[in-house]
């Protein structure tokens, strides 16, 4: 069963390395806000994305009917898959009729989720990751653990000795521009050798029919148009309604991810390449669920920015792979939580509540609460750990009864500030392992309120 | 015009002090004050874990000890939320009584900003010559606006600076990161303790790298934490509940 | 029943998710004074640059920029650099030794400091991320404010392909540091004629 707060712990406990991912992402968050900051309008575009997600979800099947008559009319064959696993071999399907052996894949949160690697592994088909954080994990057989920077667990010597490793760079050499030198002309030779190329999708244009890839590598493109075949898998509610609605969310998109005002390359992809074939898959892998649901459907509306993580200090304190899913911080938490409860239940846990992540999210997907409301989903259906209901409970039964609280005050009152330290601070309080608790007063306000409207009695009787 | 006095649980049992001193700060105004007896929480730590079912009683009890009062008034900005924004479930959406209640509480900083209004304010005896770090707590800084969040393009406002600015030589300083969380979040510090302790002890360190003197807020539970801290590490940093800084405190 | 089937049914089925009216954009979005000054200081922080000059004097701009390149391509019809034909060519593998290409933008955007590219007549998309560098000629003319009058003047009736460019390719996977030159061009201006 998945745990982040045993993940937490160890990766808490190398202070320097924690302190340093804290930093990392704290500084990709401020960028975030002097983009922010940059733009008057922001917070109207703001509500102008959420209001788009939320017409669109409104009408998601006429939006998706209407995408693949329009991408068809432009020779693009349109897939549907029900869930990962018919992804997975739609995709095997399309390679093995080509007989291609070799697939370069460019970032796809979509692609992980349905662990699209492993499965044409197996089948004999080599997949090489081309976004340069993708292909550093990819190398070191380690999930990503941010989805827009998925090496930012790592510093830069870890690059150095995979690279090392695996593509022959100078051992101990670490500099950045170096190592991306290396991996350049690695990744060229495989963009000019594969046969086929894979991309995500950041978002589909229903009016059109095409399909909108953003990158700062470029690897999205050279992935998709030296081959002859392009696959592009997306997520079913990466639809939008128009060609112009593209203009909000390439507005919010790279300030909220990374502080740029725009990708280095926004590419709207709305044919194959000349004598060649472009295939876009849609996925609904338990996505439809959320539609049904008030408590979760702005989920949905997600357009995989990374602000909430970045924000996150839950996140960045304890790193993406602490939440054992696929997406990790708020968003994945909730997604998570909603597919498979019992196997996430503590990541709604893994939060204080402190309402950043809803602020910074760019279609303002109300993160908080939802998190706040799986937390209650969790415990009407059995799934929180029994001591936590005791405890709750009997703090219920106390709270109902003010004199017998009053009373259970003036015992710990008069007990607790004489108590040995070793019967206070042990292993059943897990606040005093690194907190003293607090010095306990004479009185309770309760008292000293009472005591004062005594005496004020006795003076007005006098 | 009555105010009902609403006590968090935990600052009744715990933190008299900073209680009487919002009590006082209210009845230098010449309010008429009450503070009803029978309060005892409003429930949420149980909610924050799950189990806001057995919230129920508790804000109906809650509701029927505070309706009749003009104003609501209490030193925590994460109980004010949680009656404003949490209650709901446990009424009718016409029910009387809860929505005079939900529309008439206040943090207390919240009431004299907002209802008192700062012109009306009179600190002008007291004297505070200090370096003074506000620690935005989240419920009270995001849910009830007590202040522009950093992630938010809006204009800055901060209605506890704008108050704690009333008091002679205070002396307010600017932190690196202004409203990040202390890492409190309810049972969070119990169940997450080491994340719970880490943004603890990062928010302390802030205080300490801007020469801050007394750190201050107006949510008790957020300081209460960062006070465990500081006293176990002997950190130099004094906490005071900013009632008792206006009530004239020093530290 | 498809998969298609299915996965419309069950989005019908029980959908609760509100109406809502989609917004329109006219007058909206910010605007610039001198978007060229906009513009080209968006692009000096991503590592590209902007400059401005006479269709005349394009290619002596282009020279001083890049003395060296030995294979360049070009479908700006004011530059003559251009020694190599990539619409010659049926394969675009064949493409990988160009160092410089020389493209036509459509119209530029200050906000971002972004380049609109979608020629209809170059037979190769891959050509705008396989050269070594590249330069993007836009007419002076032809500077917007801001996404939403950008997104005005696209059209994909006619199919085809269109990408916004925003400097040369970049990355900072690696521990965060800025690297100029991934995997498209290591390096790139906008050059703007009139």
């Amino acid at each position: 069963m998945a745990s982040h707060p045993i993940n937490a712990t160890k990766y808490v406990a190398n202070d320097e390395r924690m302190h340093w991912h804290d930093k990392a992402l704290w500084f990709v968050r401020e960028k975030r806000d002097k983009a922010a900051h940059g733009i008057p309008e922001w917070e109207q575009l703001r509500s102008y994305a959420s209001t788009i997600k939320t017409h669109t979800m409104n009408k998601l099947d006429y939006y998706l009917e209407e995408f693949e008559k329009n991408a068809s009319a432009k020779g693009i064959k349109v897939h549907w898959a029900k869930d990962g696993v018919e992804h997975n071999e739609i995709v095997h399907k399309l390679l093995k009729e080509r007989s291609v052996t070799k697939l370069v894949k460019s970032k796809s949160m979509l692609t992980e989720e349905c662990h699209l690697n492993p499965y044409l592994e197996q089948r004999g088909i080599e997949v090489i990751d081309t976004d340069l954080g993708e292909r550093i994990v990819q190398l070191r057989n380690e999930p990503p653990s941010h989805i827009v920077l998925p090496a930012i667990h790592l510093k830069k010597m870890d690059v150095s000795d995979t690279f090392h490793e695996h593509l022959g760079t100078e051992k101990g050499n670490d500099d950045p521009t170096y190592l991306t030198r290396v991996a350049r002309a690695s990744l060229r030779e495989d963009f000019l050798t594969a046969g086929a190329g894979l991309t995500g999708v950041n978002f589909a244009i229903s009016e059109t029919g095409g399909v909108v890839v953003c990158t700062n590598e470029g690897n999205a493109d050279m992935g998709a148009s030296l081959p002859k075949l392009h696959i592009a898998s997306m997520g079913m509610e990466k639809i939008i309604p128009r060609l112009k609605d593209l203009s909000v969310f390439t507005r919010l998109l790279a300030r909220s991810a990374t502080g740029q005002a725009i990708t280095s390359y926004t590419s709207h992809f709305h044919q194959p390449v000349e004598g060649g074939e472009m295939h876009i898959i849609i996925v609904d892998n338990k996505r439809a669920e959320f539609l049904a649901n008030e408590k979760y459907r702005q989920a949905l509306n997600c357009i995989r920015c990374g602000a909430c993580m970045n924000t996150c200090p839950v996140y960045r304190r304890s790193g993406g792979h602490s939440y054992e899913h696929v997406i990790p911080g708020p968003i994945g938490s909730t997604i998570a939580a909603f597919k498979e409860p019992e196997k996430h239940s503590s990541l709604p846990f893994a939060c204080t509540l402190c309402g950043s992540c809803t602020n910074v999210c760019p279609a303002k997907i109300d993160l908080d609460s939802q998190l706040y409301n799986h937390r209650q989903d969790l415990a009407q259906a059995g799934h929180l750990p029994t001591s936590k209901m005791l405890s709750m409970k009997i703090m219920t039964y106390l709270f109902n009864r003010p004199k017998l609280l009053d009373f259970a005050g003036y015992v710990g009152r008069k007990v607790v500030p004489k108590l040995p330290k070793f019967l206070i601070y042990n292993k059943f309080n897990v606040w005093g392992k690194t907190r003293d608790i607090p010095e306990f007063p004479e009185h309770s306000f309760k008292e000293l309120y009472a005591k004062m409207q005594k005496e004020e009695r006795e003076e007005n009787d006098k | 015009m009555k105010i009902g006095l609403f006590i968090p649980c935990f600052m009744n049992e715990l933190y008299p002090e900073a209680s009487m001193a919002t009590y006082k700060l209210l009845q230098k105004l010449d309010f008429d004050i009450e503070y009803p007896t029978n309060q005892t929480c409003c429930g949420q730590p149980m909610a924050n874990s799950g189990c806001s079912k057995d919230v129920k009683s508790l804000a109906i009890n809650f509701v029927n000890n505070f309706k009749k009062y003009d104003y609501i008034v209490a030193p925590s900005g994460s109980c004010v939320t949680m009656v404003k924004e949490h209650y709901a479930t446990f009424f009718n959406h016409d029910d009387i009584d809860y929505n005079k209640v939900k529309t008439s509480i206040y943090e207390i900083t919240e009431f004299l900003h907002d209802v008192i209004k700062p012109e009306n304010l009179n600190f002008s005896q007291l004297s505070f010559p200090h370096k003074v770090g506000l620690h935005n707590s989240c419920h009270g800084h995001r849910a009830l606006g007590l202040g522009s969040p950093t992630e938010l393009n809006i204009p800055y406002n901060s209605k506890l600076e704008n108050i704690l600015s009333l008091v002679p030589n205070i002396e307010l300083v600017e932190l690196n990161r202004r409203d990040e969380c202390c890492g409190f979040g309810g049972t969070f510090c119990v169940t997450e303790d080491a994340v719970s302790t880490a943004m603890g002890r990062d928010r302390i360190q802030d205080h300490i790298d801007s020469n801050v003197e007394v750190m201050t807020g107006a949510d008790m539970s957020c300081l209460m934490h960062l006070q465990g801290l500081i006293n176990r590490e002997n950190k130099k940093l004094k906490v005071l509940h900013i009632a008792q800084i206006l009530l004239g405190k020093d530290k | 029943m498809t998969s298609k089937e299915l996965i419309l049914d069950k989005i019908r089925k029980n959908n609760i998710v509100p109406k809502a009216d989609l917004p329109e954009y006219d007058n909206f979005g910010i605007t610039y004074e001198n978007k060229f000054e906009e513009f080209s200081k968006i692009l000096q922080t991503v590592g590209g640059d902007a400059i401005s000059t006479s269709k005349e004097k394009l290619d002596e701009v282009i020279l001083s920029l890049y003395a060296d390149e030995k294979v360049i391509v070009s479908n700006v019809e004011e530059s003559k650099l251009g020694n190599f034909i990539a619409n010659d060519e049926s394969d675009p593998h064949n493409l990988k030794h160009i160092d410089l290409a020389i493209v036509k933008g459509q119209f530029a955007v200050a906000e971002n400091g972004s380049v609109w590219l979608k020629n209809n007549d170059n037979r190769h998309r891959s050509l705008y991320f396989i050269a070594q560098n590249i330069i993007i000629v836009v007419k002076k003319s032809d500077i917007l404010n801001n996404m939403h009058e950008a997104y005005e003047q696209i059209s994909f009736e006619d199919k085809g392909y269109g990408v916004f460019v925003s400097g040369p390719s970049k990355t900072a996977d690696i521990e965060q540091s800025l690297v100029i030159g991934a995997h498209g061009p290591k390096s790139g201006y906008v050059i703007f004629i009139d």
